[in-house]
């Protein structure tokens, strides 16, 4: 028999998560810091709406691009929210999570060889989906010292005669990082001057505690070069109805409809239904979710600096990116040892890129008892390295 | 920083003031200022405990009932209420719109009780006109706290990127 698989889907390295993912569920008294998705429930008049679509029968497909007024309403959404202007009828994409978004997106804007910038570290499907879309995926390194924001100058300098597009995600999982408008204005100069195109990853957009999120694609000019991705998973707790979308340019949005109207037909009708309310009455429901993350954040920074760990303030999203490097392990050794010895699950910075190497992702999407609790082994973890 | 406070303390009033002061990103002497003060006027009256009764061998019967009264010339409702809740098993008195008065919120050991401190005390109150006792059969939720409540698993998985 022939080998049935194809040489790209064999080269694809499986996901650093996925590994530890294995290890950990060996461990069933384990407790876990490493999820990536909200603690709360989607809240009730939304979960209420989906029930009343499945009872009215709203079971069948939607047109490709989504619903009419699910579109309308994310059109309103980015315009109330990030003062962006959208066509909601040819500018519009509802999708499969953020995830397809990303995947169709890139489809549909590269050519075999075309360079994609990717921001490190980083959500973990932008560089698979680049190779899938016969992209050639460039790292960009990010320091902690920028608090893992993307400079200009780092930009330029990865830029060559190939680049496409870049890849914006902020708020940045698994660092927290987000960028000011005043750093957004420097990337886009940058963006603008090389004529690249942008697909911004702003999924926790809802998610940060200094002020409200900036999207780059409000920036002079960047608009008509700027593929906006963003769903209802983190603001909304709604991850498993997977539900997402894009907006931008219609000849770009045009394309990634044709893609996701072969792959995918349309998103789930269900959730679309559900999903118009929550733009239409979330708005409180957002704010109070991120208030009590907020007060969480500040509870796992304060914590962690007070057992001496190094650990910029991580301004959006719902993860803290502390620095491990000062007890000489890898991050994997830090994370493998944590697990084995404190039964506390974290997921090392390698699995978002080598440049999280020195790093540990710990998400703060959970009580507060339980933040004590994992915490409270982390300190004893540490203060045993401390001492050896 | 009132309001969030507020906010907290109204699920949690026993969080200690150090953690307070950092979930909120206060200074923590401010905190302790904020709630002394708030203790003073009156916006904080009180920290009490969320019990269910139910779980314990304990019998207590709660009752609400709908009072109707006919208002007092220069006294309006408030002498009545007070005439009302000055009654130690009344827990709780609110004047209502609609179409009676009162609710008052009554905790007894027994049914007798209850029916007992109705018909021999509050009916004799010389304005109240008429009362609709209604018992509590179960509590689900008090205080935004559901209480049937089994222990809340985290369903996720434990490692998601």
């Amino acid at each position: 028999m022939r080998n049935p698989i194809s040489d790209k889907s064999a080269a694809l390295k499986p996901s650093g998560i996925r590994k530890f993912f294995d290890v950990v569920s060996e461990m069933p008294d384990a407790i876990s810091l490493g999820v990536g998705e909200p603690d709360f429930d989607t809240p009730w008049f939304i979960r209420d709406e989906g029930i009343y679509a499945l009872e009215k029968g709203r079971t069948f497909y939607t047109s490709n691009a989504g619903l009419k007024e699910l579109r309308q309403e994310i059109a309103a959404y980015l315009n109330r929210r990030c003062g962006l202007t959208y066509d909601p009828l040819h500018e519009v994409v509802v999708t499969v999570g953020g995830s397809e978004a990303i995947d169709i997106g890139l489809r549909a804007m590269l050519d075999p060889g075309d360079e994609v910038l990717i921001p490190e570290p980083c959500y973990v499907s932008y560089l698979p989906c680049v190779q899938l879309a016969d992209g050639v995926p460039v790292p960009i390194r990010l320091l902690e010292e920028h608090e893992f924001r993307l400079t200009a100058g780092q930009l330029e300098a990865a830029i060559t005669p190939k680049t496409k597009v870049l890849i914006m995600p902020f708020p940045n999982n698994p660092t927290g990082a987000i960028m000011t408008r005043e750093d957004l204005e420097a990337v886009a100069e940058v963006v603008l001057r090389h004529d690249l195109f942008v697909i911004s990853d702003e999924i926790y957009s809802e998610l940060t505690y200094g002020g409200d999120h900036v999207s780059i694609a409000s920036m002079p000019g960047m608009g008509e070069r700027t593929v906006v991705i963003n769903g209802f998973s983190k603001s909304y707790a709604m991850t498993g109805w997977r539900l997402g979308y894009a907006a931008g340019p219609a000849p770009i949005i045009e394309q990634m409809t044709k893609i996701h109207q072969f792959a995918i037909m349309c998103a789930p009708t269900v959730s679309q239904y559900a999903a118009v309310d929550a733009l239409k009455n979330g708005d409180e429901a957002v704010a109070q979710m991120r208030e009590s993350y907020n007060q969480r954040r500040r509870f796992v920074v304060s914590t962690l600096r007070e057992m001496g760990l190094d650990c910029f303030e991580p301004l959006g999203a719902f993860y803290v990116f502390p620095s491990i490097k000062k007890f000489g392990l890898s991050s994997e050794e830090f994370c493998s040892r944590l697990l084995e010895e404190e039964k506390v699950a974290v997921v090392p910075g390698t699995a978002f890129g080598d440049s999280g190497e020195g790093f540990v992702r710990i998400s703060y999407a959970y009580s507060l008892d339980a933040l004590k609790e994992a915490l409270g082994r982390v300190r004893r973890f540490t203060e045993r390295l401390e001492h050896a | 920083m009132r309001e969030k406070i507020l906010a907290v303390m109204e699920k949690n009033s026993r969080i200690d003031l150090k953690e307070l002061a950092i979930l909120l990103g206060e200074d923590e002497v401010a905190v302790a200022n904020a709630i002394a003060d708030m203790e003073k006027e009156n916006i904080i009256c009180g920290y009490h405990t969320l019990i269910n009764w139910d779980n314990t061998s304990e019998e207590k019967v709660s009752a609400l009932i709908e009072v109707r009264v006919t208002p007092q010339r220069g006294m309006g409702f408030d002498h009545i209420a007070e005439r009302i809740y000055q009654y130690p098993e009344v827990n709780a008195v609110y004047l209502m719109s609609g179409a009676y008065d009162f609710t008052v919120i009554l905790e007894g050991k027994s049914m007798r009780a209850v029916a007992q401190f109705v018909s021999e005390k509050l009916s004799t109150l010389d304005s109240v006109l008429s009362t609709a006792t209604h018992f509590v059969l179960k509590k689900y939720k008090d205080h935004g706290t559901v209480l049937s409540k089994s222990q809340n698993r985290d369903e996720r998985m434990l490692i998601t990127p």
